[in-house]
């Protein structure tokens, strides 16, 4: 990439101050989202794997920042060819201050760290899928390998201009595709791979703590206005249009959900909602540039009774997909990106049009592209990634440590005092003076 | 001396607090427990999954007393605890031989 000579070209984008406050407010937004994850997958698991549940996304800020400043944004975002960008980015070497983002009016390293966040959300939406079962050094060897095979590479496909999904005209405006579909795809390759969790079908596994999961939910929906109108790089209406779609979607979503359950199992539960509004937002992510508010409503009732109805399939199917990762977001990515196909108004964002608005099937037909194709590469990738993972290290741990609960066996630590009693303080039994020592050794994480 | 001890629901709690107050009762101990008797348990649904809660949530009442006062204070607990609805609960008394007030050594019915 060249950006030295956009920035001197004479019609080209000026820095714009008022896009770049805007952006870099997104860009923390969106980095709210993966806690807000955290607390929403951690208050639906059992309380003797909570802790294990936030680490899990935790972990991914940790890891996938280092990975993106020292490859991933130069493999996701520097020109290369259609599948991969290039090298001239490792390390952030060579980026000047004042370099704009070509066409756009923002620094570059305002769009490497607002994208950044995508990156650490996407491999964390995972995680839920895996609940209770995963050693985590397995699991943070994991998220480094499917970034960096999977990740970087497909956001390339989808958002670089030289991607090849991005030049068919596949729309993705912030990341049905390269997000949630990714995400959810390879929730379901993992987990093929691994099994179920011992007592699936049989045990009680319900969420221990319902408000965590709310306030999840919450931070969530706020952080996805980031997420979403934050993508269109600039704060102009389209980005607006973005914004108030997002809130439209979520909203319909929400009802949509629960008027299902309420209709089929009778009654509106907290989990219901919450699970609803979170397949909203998914739906609209890849949509919110291209449709119109009432589409925008369309988009998240469809995507609230699809999803809703999406979750019952693991127990038809036998999968232990623990918290509905691929039910709701694959399955909501997918609604969102091919209802594009047929909502697409032509006059927002984008000017492609939906069969509903005259623009025939083509469009359809690209968005099918878009979705089978990332689908595909990271069920298979992710599969294949997690055997290479279980032969040689193992990702599960026993299952014994299972029954007891990773919060214990892997970290060492308990999500809730309760009463205080039955745990001594430190002071009273230093580590390795006692013969206790040897029995607390933790096994390898 | 006697223990009483009373399993019910939770929120009748006040009401037996205030209706021993006045009887004179001047100590008690609650614990949360759960359970189930004739009421059985309640069925839950998460994201369509139907789970069947076996157990109750109750809290379990311990209050000691003279034998003189035992018939009484169970009249007590009763009609305070009663809602009439299935899983009101149990009220139960046992002999016992002996209590000590920790911090004086009083023993018998000189420690309650």
């Amino acid at each position: 990439m060249a950006p030295a000579i956009i920035t001197l070209a004479a019609d080209a984008p000026k820095l714009d101050t008022g896009s770049t406050a805007f952006i870099l407010i997104s860009a923390a937004l969106v980095m709210v989202m993966t806690p807000g994850l955290a607390f929403f997958y951690g208050g639906m698991v059992r309380v003797k794997s909570a802790l294990n549940m936030l680490m899990m996304s935790f972990i991914s800020l940790g890891i996938i920042t280092i990975l993106w400043t020292l490859y991933g944004f130069s493999f996701a975002f520097d020109s290369g060819n259609g599948f991969l960008g290039g090298t001239d980015w490792l390390g952030m070497r060579d980026i000047g201050i004042a370099e704009l983002w070509p066409g756009y009016g923002i620094p570059v390293y305002v769009f490497a760290v607002f994208q950044l966040m995508f990156a650490v959300i996407t491999p964390a939406l995972i995680s839920g899928a895996l609940a209770d079962r995963v050693k985590f050094t397995a699991w943070s060897l994991f998220i480094a390998l499917w970034a960096t095979v999977v990740y970087f590479p497909v956001a390339h496909w989808v958002w670089a201009s030289d991607g090849w999904l991005f030049k068919k005209g596949v729309i993705d405006f912030a990341g049905g595709t390269a997000v949630h579909i990714n995400a959810g795809a390879a929730a379901l390759g993992v987990i093929l791979v691994i099994g179920k969790r011992n007592g699936f079908k049989k045990d009680p596994m319900r969420p221990h703590n319902l408000p965590l999961v709310m306030l999840g939910c919450g931070l969530l929906w706020f952080g996805w206005f980031g997420f979403n109108a934050g993508s269109w790089l600039g704060s102009d209406g389209v980005a607006a249009v973005a914004f108030i779609n997002t809130q439209i979607a979520t909203a319909a979503a929400m009802l949509g959900w629960l008027l299902y359950e309420r209709l089929r199992h009778g009654s509106f539960t907290t989990l219901g909602a919450a699970s609803g509004a979170v397949a909203g937002l998914v739906a609209i992510t890849p949509s919110c540039g291209s449709v119109s508010p009432l589409g925008a409503i369309a988009v998240g009732v469809i995507a609230g009774v699809a999803c809703a109805a999406a979750v019952g399939l693991k127990y038809r199917f036998n999968y232990d997909d623990s918290l509905d990762v691929v039910g709701v977001h694959m399955v909501g990515g997918i609604v969102g990106s091919l209802l594009i196909g047929f909502f697409a108004t032509g006059g927002v964002g984008q000017t492609a049009k939906g069969v509903f608005y005259g623009g025939g099937w083509h469009q359809l037909g690209l968005q099918f592209i878009g979705v089978g194709s990332v689908l595909g590469y990271s069920l298979v990738c992710a599969a294949i990634l997690a055997k290479l993972i279980d032969v040689t290290m193992g990702f599960r741990v026993t299952d014994d440590e299972e029954v007891t609960g990773v919060d214990q066996v892997l970290h060492a630590e308990t999500a809730y005092d309760f009463a205080g009693v039955g745990s001594r303080s430190a002071a009273s039994v230093p580590a390795g003076s006692s013969s206790d020592a040897a029995a607390s050794k933790k096994v390898d994480a | 001396m006697k223990l009483i001890t009373a399993v019910v629901k939770p929120h009748r709690l006040d009401e037996i607090k205030e209706a021993l107050q006045a009887f004179g009762v001047h100590g008690l101990t609650v614990t949360e427990a759960s359970g189930y008797g004739r009421q059985r348990g309640h069925t839950e649904v998460y994201r369509g999954a139907e789970y069947t809660v076996d157990l109750v949530p109750k809290i379990r009442i311990e209050i000691l007393v003279d034998d003189a006062d035992a018939d009484q204070l169970i009249e007590v607990v009763v009609k305070a605890a009663r809602t009439g609805k299935i899983g009101d609960g149990k009220v139960w008394s046992l002999p016992v031989d002996t209590a000590v007030r920790v911090r004086t050594g009083e023993r018998g019915p000189d420690a309650l």
